[in-house]
């Protein structure tokens, strides 16, 4: 594999109209790693791809791979592979025959159409109509694009869409391996539990503008005040609980105690003789971080 | 110009690979048959009767047979059309434009490779003329000229507007990216709009000296024979070689400003 691509945000702007769906955006994607592109729904993800492939003009600043503009690459889909959300295929045209064109337009030998739809998991399926795919075979054909050139950077949006578990688990191992040989990897999703357990980097935005950047664990920073306890004896527990001053809900599972320390709790147990069954401090999970995060500046 | 070539290729091959080239072609082809066939056919009739025959020999070969451009002309506007306004529809400028990102080369690769199908279209209209027409003259036992220079001179000329009027529909494509407003406007002008136009820039001097311009008007000059001609023989035309250039300038035209209105701008 030749040396890595760098891809690079910088200030960049869009304006639809009115809508500024994207604002004063800067940020770089490192090669070897997979970096997640997360925003809830119109956070301006799909446009900022869109804008780093050459589809859609900024208003303002620059988006580069490898410090060129996608236009002036000398053959784009030999450096980027990009699938898109919106299913871009003729429903006449057979998968091979769709791959065959624009292979043909890149200069591309014509058995990477084979080898691509044998890669995603297409090719039974290479001359049937597009018209007759599901949904999780639609998004194979988008990935059977992307990956047509050998490209060193993939740029994918919401790949996960419509993939069935089997789907997902495979495009998480082979996004792995193709960031192990130093492939540039940015791929994007509305739910960060899609992605978490694939990438090693996180750039989130919310309304055009960025929110947080950083490594997945930076991401898991804060731990809420809430405590699980159950015992035998719930309501023994949950007078010592109200006697010394709590506020509590009683669930199935156990009791949670907000703003508490486990070590609190298991003395005052303790002191009150009430034998318990578990005893744990709350972790927030990534996902309530990045709603946290996100929603701050509000989601749609 | 490698990059160029491959676009061409491309192009060519989007047109190949789904069924409507075919379905438009074996439409035309049946419709031009029975259109020249029957004509010959009601000539033939009518001649054979008391009065005479109603065309020459000379007269009448140039006229069946250009019905494959002057009735067949549709079919490649509506293949251009259609096969533009489909990239838009179906979103596929975003793969065509990822594969080659300097847009004015496709727009003219298109309109490149769309001209030769056109001249696929014209020879397949001309076989249906000549063949359906040819065949009935000679039961009819008329001369079908088809020893004259000037009607394959002519059978030619036909072809060439044909690609003409492929490379117009790529134009409109581009300048009505809609797909049904490109399908309705096709058909209403070509039906239509223009026919009226044509009938009525005939009735004075100077309105005839505008609608000779008429895009139809031009590819019956290019061509050089027409019902229309035959119906209004005092109607002023352009020279052949005008007439094409005519038509070429409406396709250029329509494509440069489908360019900067749909083509140039954002895929989203
Ligand atoms: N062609 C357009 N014209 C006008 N507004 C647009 C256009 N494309 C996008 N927008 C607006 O830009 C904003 C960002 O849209 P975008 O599609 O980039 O969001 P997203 O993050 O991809 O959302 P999702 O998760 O739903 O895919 C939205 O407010 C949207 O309405
Ligand atoms: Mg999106």
């Amino acid at each position: 594999m030749p040396e890595g691509v760098t891809i690079e945000f910088t200030n960049v702007t869009k304006r639809f109209g009115s809508v500024e769906a994207v604002s004063d955006l800067s940020f770089t994607v490192e090669p070897g790693q997979i970096t997640g592109f997360l925003g809830p729904n119109g956070a301006g993800k799909t446009t900022t791809l869109r804008m780093l492939l050459g589809l859609v003009t900024p208003t303002a600043g620059t988006a580069t791979l490898g410090g060129v503009a996608y236009r002036d690459l000398p053959s784009p889909l030999a450096t980027v592979g990009a699938a898109l959300e919106a299913a871009s295929f003729h429903p006449g045209r057979s998968a091979a025959d769709h791959l065959r064109i624009y292979a043909q337009a890149a200069g591309l030998p014509r058995a990477r159409v084979g080898v691509v739809l044998e890669q995603v998991g297409l090719g039974g399926y290479a001359s049937r109509r597009v018209a007759g795919y599901s949904l999780g075979m639609r998004q194979r054909l988008g990935l059977a694009y992307a990956l047509l050139g050998d490209p060193r950077v993939l740029v994918l949006d919401e790949p996960i869409n419509g993939l069935d578990p089997e789907g997902i688990r495979w495009i998480r191992l082979f996004l792995r391996s193709l960031a192990a040989e130093g492939r540039t990897i940015l791929v994007s999703s509305h739910l960060l539990s899609e992605v978490q357990q694939s990438v090693d980097e996180v750039v989130i935005i919310a309304h055009g503008r960025l929110i947080h950047r950083g490594t997945l664990a930076s991401l898991d920073m804060v731990d809420s005040k809430q405590v699980i306890v159950d015992s035998p004896n719930r309501d023994g527990l949950g007078w010592a609980l109200q006697a010394a001053g709590y506020a509590f809900r009683s669930l199935r599972g156990g009791v949670i105690v907000d703003n508490a320390d486990a070590t609190e709790i298991g003395g005052i147990a303790f002191a009150a003789g009430i034998p318990l069954s578990s005893l744990s401090q709350k972790h927030a999970g990534l996902e309530d971080s990045f709603l946290a995060l996100v929603g701050e500046e509000g989601a749609l | 110009m490698k990059s160029f070539g491959r676009a061409i290729h491309a192009e060519f091959t989007k047109v190949t690979t789904t069924r409507l080239w075919w379905m438009l072609a074996l439409i035309m082809v049946l419709y031009v048959a029975l259109v020249a066939g029957g004509l010959t056919a009601i000539l033939g009739t009518v001649g054979a009767g008391a009065r005479g025959p109603v065309l020459s020999d000379a007269d009448r070969a140039p006229l069946i047979y250009s019905f494959g451009s002057s009735i067949g002309y549709v079919f490649p506007v509506l293949l251009g059309a259609l096969v533009t306004t489909s990239e838009f529809r179906h979103k596929t400028l975003t793969p065509t434009f990822l594969a080659t990102p300097k847009r004015g080369r496709i727009l003219v690769a298109k309109l490149v490779a769309l001209t030769v199908f056109g001249g696929l279209f014209g020879v397949l209209a001309m076989i249906a003329s000549v063949g359906a027409g040819s065949g009935l003259m000679a039961a009819f036992g008329q001369d079908a000229q088809l020893g004259s220079s000037a009607i394959w001179a002519l059978a030619g000329r036909a072809i060439l507007a044909m690609a003409l009027w492929c490379a117009v529909g790529v134009g409109l494509g581009v300048l009505v990216p809609s797909q049904v407003a490109a399908i309705v406007i096709v058909l209403a002008f070509t039906q239509f709009v223009e026919p009226i136009l044509r009938f009525a820039s005939g009735l004075t001097d100077w309105s005839a000296q505008v609608g000779k311009f008429l895009p139809g008007s031009a590819s019956d000059a290019l061509v050089g024979a027409s019902f229309y001609s035959l119906s209004a023989p005092s109607l002023v035309a352009l020279d052949w070689w005008q007439g094409a250039g005519v038509l070429l300038a409406y396709a250029v035209v329509a494509a440069v400003l489908g360019y900067f209105t749909s083509w140039r701008r954002d895929v989203t």
